[in-house]
C-alpha cells in the first residue's frame, strides 16, 4: 500500500496535499484498489466554491460510482481533464497523475482535522 | 458466431409479399420523407431465421435454464401458467383504447376488473388503502411514489426540502428522489448491517419530506429500530416510503402499512413471478394510506354500485398522467394469476421457504465465506469474499467460477457497505437437491481458492465466451449495431 508522507488523509479515502494556500485532491491507493479499474470520473467545474467534506467529484468504476469529498474547503482552480480520456491513471498513479482537481483560497487550520500517513494507516487496520 | 446481418443473401426471403394495393402516386408521400437508399434490412431464409434464434436462445443464462440467486433481484421461477392467462383472446386481443370509447367500457369489463381486483389483493398484501397499477417499472414505481409525497406536502402546505435514506439502498432510490427535486441525506449504517437510528434522528428535522427505506434491507436484515424510525418521522410529519424490492421476505408475513409506511411501490417481477431483467417489462405497482389517496395518479378503476367497472379520471388533486393506458397490462395478467394460483396460503408459504432457503445456505456456507452480519437473515444472505481474497481471490472470480459450474452469479460488490459482497437470494422456488448442489459448488471454490487460485483466474472456461474486458464495456460503448 503507497502511502505518502506529503498529504493528508481522509477517512472518505481522499487525500490533500496543500502548498500555500492551494491544494491538490485525489483519492488514495487503497480507494482505487478498492474500487478497481476506474472507468469515469466526473470533474467539477473550475470555480465552484465547495466546504470542507462537501460533494466535490464522482469516481465510477466497473464496481461502483461513489462520491468523492473535499478534504478541505476552497474553490476549484484546476481539474485534471486527462481523467477524461484516461480515468485509468487514477488505478496507475493515485498520488500523480491521477490527481482530480486543485482548490484555492484554502485554510490550513482545516488539515489538522485530517490524517497523517501513519494514522491513515492505522484507521485502515482498524477498518479493513 | 455470425450476426444475422452478416448472413444476409441479395434476394433471399421467407415471404413473399402482395403487391402493394395502393398506387404509389396516390399515397402521396412528400420525397422529403423517403429513403434515399433501401433499409439494410436482413435477407434471409426462415431456416436461418430459426437457426440463428435459436442458436442465441441456447447461450442464454435463464431461471428457466438454471439456477439463478442474484442478490437483491429476486429471480423466481415464472410459472408457465402466467403465461397461458397473458395470452388469452380476451386479453392479448383488446385495443387500449376500448374502455374509453362510447359504450366501449362494457367491452372490457374482464381486463377491467382484473385491475380492480389485483389492486385490491395487493392493497391486502401491503396492508394500503389503495392501490395504481399504473407505473411501468420498479424505479418508475419509486418515481411516483416519491411525487406521490411530494403532492401531499404542497397541499397542505409543508416546505420540505430534504429526503433520507440509509446508504445500503438500491441507487435507484436516491435517483428517485432527486428527479422529484429533493436533495438527498445518506443515512449510514452500523456494524449490525443496520440504519444508524442515532444518526437519523440527527438528520430529522422539518424540512424532511421523508425517509425511503427498503425491508428488510439490502442486506437481507429487518431493521429493528423500524417501530421507533416511523414514529419519529411521523413527528415532523415526514413520510415513510417502503421500497418492495425485498417484499418476497413479507408476503402473507409482514405487511408494510402495519409497520407504519406510508406508501409502498412493489416490484411485480420480482415478488409476483412476472418477467424479469431482459425478459420484462416489468411493472411497479405502488400503494398509499387513506391520507395519499387523492394524489394518485389518473386513470383509476372503479367498481360502481350496480357491479361495473369503469375508469375514473376525475380527480383534482392528482399528479396527472405517469404513463400512457393502464401500466403493463399483460404483466398485471401475470402477476394475478400468481395470486389467485397460490391463494393466501400459499403466498405465505412462498415467503416461509424464500427465508429459510437462505438461512440454509448461510448456516451451510459460513464455515468457508465470512457472513457479512451473522444472524437470521429474511430471504437473502450477504457473504464478504475477503477470507479468499487474501489468497488473491475475489468476488468477481467465485462470480466467474460459478458459471462454469452451472450457476448464474450471486450479486458481487453490492451492497457497497460489504467488502467483496457475494449476495444470495435463493428464492423458494429451488429444491434442497439444487441447493445442496449449490452450496457444493461454492465449498469446492473455496477450497480451490486455497489450493489453485489461477484456476479460478481463468474461469469461466465453458461458457461461450470467457472473461469479458469490463472496462472497456463501461468505458468504449458502442451504441449502434450493424
Amino acid at each position: 500500500m503507497n502511502l505518502p508522507d506529503d498529504v493528508r488523509y481522509t477517512k472518505e479515502h481522499e487525500w490533500v496535499r496543500v502548498e500555500g494556500t492551494t491544494a491538490t485532491v485525489g483519492i488514495t491507493d487503497h480507494a482505487q484498489e478498492q474500487l478497481g479499474d476506474i472507468t469515469y470520473v466526473e470533474l467539477p467545474r473550475a470555480g465552484k466554491a465547495v466546504k470542507q467534506t462537501g460533494e466535490l467529484a464522482v469516481v465510477e468504476s466497473v464496481k461502483a460510482a461513489s462520491d468523492v469529498y473535499a478534504p478541505v474547503g476552497g474553490t476549484v482552480s484546476g481539474v485534471n481533464a486527462e481523467l477524461n480520456e484516461h480515468p485509468e491513471k487514477i488505478n496507475a498513479d493515485p498520488y500523480g497523475a491521477g490527481w482530480l482537481c486543485t482548490l484555492s483560497g484554502v485554510a490550513a487550520a482545516e488539515l489538522d482535522a485530517l490524517m497523517t500517513a501513519a494514522q491513515y494507516a492505522a484507521f485502515l487496520k482498524e477498518t479493513q | 458466431m455470425e450476426l444475422i446481418y452478416e448472413l444476409s443473401r441479395p434476394g433471399r426471403c421467407a415471404a413473399r409479399l402482395p403487391e402493394c394495393s395502393v398506387p404509389p402516386a396516390k399515397a402521396k408521400i412528400p420525397a422529403r420523407l423517403k429513403r434515399a437508399t433501401p433499409a439494410a434490412l436482413p435477407e434471409v431464409s426462415e431456416l436461418d431465421v430459426v437457426r440463428h434464434y435459436t442458436n442465441l436462445s441456447r447461450r442464454n443464462f435463464s431461471v428457466d435454464t438454471h439456477f439463478y440467486p442474484l442478490g437483491s433481484c429476486t429471480m423466481k421461477y415464472n410459472p408457465k401458467v402466467n403465461e397461458q392467462m397473458a395470452r388469452l383472446d380476451g386479453f392479448c386481443q383488446l385495443h387500449p383504447l376500448l374502455p374509453q370509447l362510447r359504450n366501449g367500457g362494457i367491452l372490457t369489463q374482464g381486463a377491467l376488473r382484473l385491475i380492480y381486483e389485483t389492486e385490491r389483493l395487493l392493497a391486502e398484501i401491503t396492508g394500503m388503502a389503495e392501490m395504481t397499477m399504473q407505473p411501468m417499472a420498479g424505479a418508475h414505481g419509486e418515481l411516483t411514489g416519491v411525487m406521490l409525497m411530494a403532492a401531499y406536502h404542497k397541499k397542505k402546505g409543508n416546505r420540505k426540502k430534504r429526503i433520507l435514506i440509509p446508504d445500503s439502498a438500491h441507487g435507484t432510490n436516491p435517483a428517485s428522489a432527486a428527479i422529484a427535486g429533493y436533495s438527498v441525506t445518506t443515512i449510514p449504517s452500523n456494524s449490525q448491517g443496520e440504519m444508524d437510528a442515532a444518526a437519523l434522528k440527527r438528520e430529522l428535522t422539518d424540512d424532511v419530506a421523508g425517509v425511503m427505506l427498503t425491508s428488510p434491507n439490502t442486506v437481507g436484515l429487518f431493521e429493528r429500530s423500524l417501530r421507533d424510525v416511523v414514529a419519529l418521522v411521523h413527528s415532523v410529519d415526514g413520510l415513510l416510503y417502503y421500497d418492495g424490492a425485498n417484499l418476497n421476505a413479507f408476503v402473507g408475513r409482514v405487511r408494510p402499512g402495519d409497520l407504519g409506511f406510508d406508501v409502498v411501490h412493489l416490484n411485480l417481477h420480482k415478488t409476483f413471478s412476472t418477467p424479469h431483467g431482459g425478459g420484462g417489462p416489468g411493472a411497479g405497482a405502488v400503494g398509499v394510506v387513506d391520507r395519499l389517496k387523492p394524489f394518485l395518479p389518473v386513470s383509476r378503476v372503479v367498481k360502481r354500485d350496480d357491479g361495473t367497472y369503469a375508469l375514473d379520471y376525475g380527480a383534482p388533486d392528482s399528479i396527472g398522467y405517469i404513463a400512457p393506458f393502464y401500466g403493463n397490462f399483460s404483466v398485471i395478467v401475470r402477476a394475478y394469476t400468481y395470486l389467485r394460483m397460490l391463494g393466501a396460503d400459499g403466498l405465505r408459504e412462498a415467503s416461509d421457504y424464500a427465508v429459510l432457503n437462505a438461512n440454509y445456505i448461510r448456516a451451510k456456507l459460513k464455515d468457508e465465506f465470512d457472513v457479512a452480519y451473522d444472524r437470521v437473515c429474511m430471504h437473502e444472505c450477504v457473504f464478504s469474499a475477503a477470507r479468499q481474497a487474501e489468497h488473491g481471490v475475489h468476488a468477481i472470480d467465485i462470480a466467474k467460477a460459478l458459471l462454469d459450474r452451472g450457476y448464474h452469479a450471486p450479486t458481487v460488490y453490492f451492497p457497497l457497505i460489504v467488502k467483496e459482497a457475494l449476495m444470495i437470494e435463493p428464492t423458494e422456488s429451488e429444491s434442497k437437491e439444487t441447493i445442496d448442489a449449490f452450496i457444493e459448488a461454492m465449498r469446492g471454490i473455496a477450497r480451490l481458492s486455497r489450493e489453485n487460485p489461477q484456476a479460478l483466474h481463468d474461469a469461466p472456461v465453458t461458457t461461450p465466451v470467457g472473461r469479458l474486458d469490463e472496462v472497456a464495456a463501461a468505458k468504449d460503448i458502442i451504441l449502434t449495431a450493424g
